[in-house]
């Protein structure tokens, strides 16, 4: 609690650096974690009542220091909700109720033994799964990119710090030029995640080379599709992790404002970036002189209003700018006339998120993944019944 | 021709969406007020208010009811929920019923596929629906506030 406190605005990197060490040394590992899914899905399927439960549960046995109780974005597995993941054993718990809470608590929590009847049962082996890796689910998934979401609380940035957020963009921001941002994006093989699939690193140089002082790049966040909600997970869930983005593609082609536009659909999604951009802003991640490196850039958030069209990018312009959502012909393309006619780049929440880890760990490890004309991961779900 | 450069145009929408927040729906007075306070057209005001479908030109009941039709829940099964819900309330899609209680609308995919077919009532999402279900949602809405008013 006393880090939370001082909020004290970063100035440096190694501001940064030190509340980083402090952070992480203020968690103690050792106490048992309830990290519980509390992502659209999991809502629906009661997951506040859960809530509620261990709230009042750790209340009544006085273990709020013995035991760390964290609320998540989405774990991806929404069919099976609500979903607890007790650790540090990841020990998976699906279609929880609040009755099962004090059982939770006094018998998995405190003395580690498992309660069969919330495992998941795999259909085909009608094998019970204990831990959260071996759930057929989640085995064969290389998540990059989600796989944060459930041992992060969306709405504390020091749990992003903690898991090395920010430091892409503090790089970035004082080792690597511009054009060199650009290069290493190109180089990474990122293809657009909005479905489109032009070269990411393509596509800000061209928006870095249009003429003009004023740019802007948008977050594509109207996700419509049916049976699509990667984008709704990611907001919800790690929405640091798309605002280190579009601050590092700001810096790159030049854009001092960013813009997320957001469908209303998604009420959480709005909240929870709401709430991210402020926590940036105050902490100095956000804003003028970005770690003392002479680079400005704010994000602001525009709503959808329920119109499904808008996820086209220059209907998408025409909303943010307070009008009907209808497309326009192109060229010209928004890299040259875009936003308010400037310059301006758009890409799709998803994209913006691979852009910290190709900037901290280098495109030739980014590149290692994927296939041979499409790198990285991507991100899709299904569902049964 | 081109409408870009017109910067009045600008917060148009979020102070649509505080207006029906505030109200449930956007007064024909409020609509006027905001052509001439962003010195733009009244039909252009309208044109964005009806474009887009979180507008309301009409109030909306106390309890505002979506039933989300996007493609995994119409495989799932929407239409009985949809169906079933017209016949209990009275109303149809975008109609508030006549003693104000209810209003009913439809949506497109609430990004919560996976447990669909899926119904929002006063922003509480229910999930994997069925047709029987709807009783016990519209009961937990009439529990909370209108029992009394009832009969």
């Amino acid at each position: 609690m006393s880090i939370k406190r001082e909020i004290k605005r970063i100035q440096t990197v190694s501001d940064l650096e030190n509340l980083r060490s402090r952070i992480i040394a203020g968690k103690s590992s050792a106490i048992p974690s309830i990290s519980l899914c509390a992502g659209t899905g999991c809502r629906a399927a009661g997951s506040d009542e859960v809530t509620d439960a261990f709230k009042g549960e750790i209340e009544r046995r006085e273990l709020q220091i013995n035991v760390q109780l964290k609320e998540t974005g989405c774990h991806g597995f929404c069919e099976r909700g609500p979903i607890v993941v007790i650790g540090p054993k990841k020990i998976f718990y699906q279609g929880v109720r609040p009755d099962d809470i004090p059982e939770i608590i006094s018998e998995t929590v405190l003395k580690g033994n498992i309660l069969e009847r919330l495992l998941y049962v795999d259909p085909l082996t009608d094998e019970k799964i204990i831990y959260e890796p071996d759930v057929p689910f989640y085995k064969k998934q290389t998540r990059i990119i989600l796989g944060a979401n459930g041992g992060i609380d969306p709405s504390e940035i020091e749990d992003y710090i903690a898991i090395e957020g920010y430091s892409a963009l503090s790089k970035v921001l004082l080792q690597v030029s511009p054009d060199k941002v650009i290069d290493e994006v190109k180089k990474s093989g990122l293809r657009g995640r909005g479905g489109a699939g032009f070269s990411t690193g393509g596509k800000w140089e061209l928006c870095r080379k249009a003429k003009g002082d004023v740019k802007y790049v948008i977050c594509n966040a109207d996700e419509g599709d049916p049976g699509a909600y990667m984008n709704r997970s990611l907001l919800e869930g790690n929405p640091h992790s798309v605002i280190e983005g579009m601050i590092i593609g700001g810096y790159a082609m030049g854009a001092g404002e960013g813009i997320i536009y957001v469908r209303d659909e998604y009420p959480l999604a709005v909240r929870h970036c709401k709430l991210a951009i402020e926590k940036a802003r105050e902490h100095g991640l956000l804003g003028d002189n970005i770690l003392s490196s002479g680079f400005s850039f704010n994000i602001t958030i525009s709503m959808g209003a329920g119109a499904f069209v808008c996820g086209e990018e220059t209907a998408l312009i025409a909303s943010i700018e307070g009008r009907r959502g209808t497309p326009r012909q192109r060229p010209p393309f928004p890299a040259q006339r875009g936003l308010w006619n400037k310059p301006t780049n758009i890409n799709n929440v998803e994209t913006w998120a691979n852009i910290p880890l190709i900037m901290k760990n280098g495109a030739s490890w980014y590149s290692l993944i994927g296939t041979e004309k499409s790198k990285g991961t991507k991100i899709f779900h299904w569902w049964e019944r | 021709m081109d409408s870009s450069g017109k910067e009045n145009n600008r917060n148009l929408l979020s102070i649509l969406q505080d207006i029906q927040k505030e109200y449930g729906y956007l007064p024909e007075g409020k609509l006027r007020e905001i052509a001439v306070m962003l010195g733009i057209s009244l039909i252009d005001v309208y044109g964005v208010a009806t474009f887009y479908k979180s507008f309301s030109l009409t109030p909306r009941g106390r309890h505002h009811i979506k039933v989300c039709l996007g493609t995994a829940c119409h495989v799932r099964g929407s239409n009985r929920i949809l169906k079933e819900t017209e016949r209990k309330l009275g109303i149809e899609p975008g109609e508030t019923g006549e003693n104000g209680e209810y209003s009913l609308e439809t949506v497109m995919c609430l990004g919560c596929c996976a447990i669909g077919p899926v119904m929002v009532a006063d922003n509480k999402y229910y999930g994997q629906m069925s047709p029987t279900k709807i009783e016990s949602v519209l009961k937990t809405l009439c529990e909370k506030q209108c029992l009394s008013k009832e009969k």
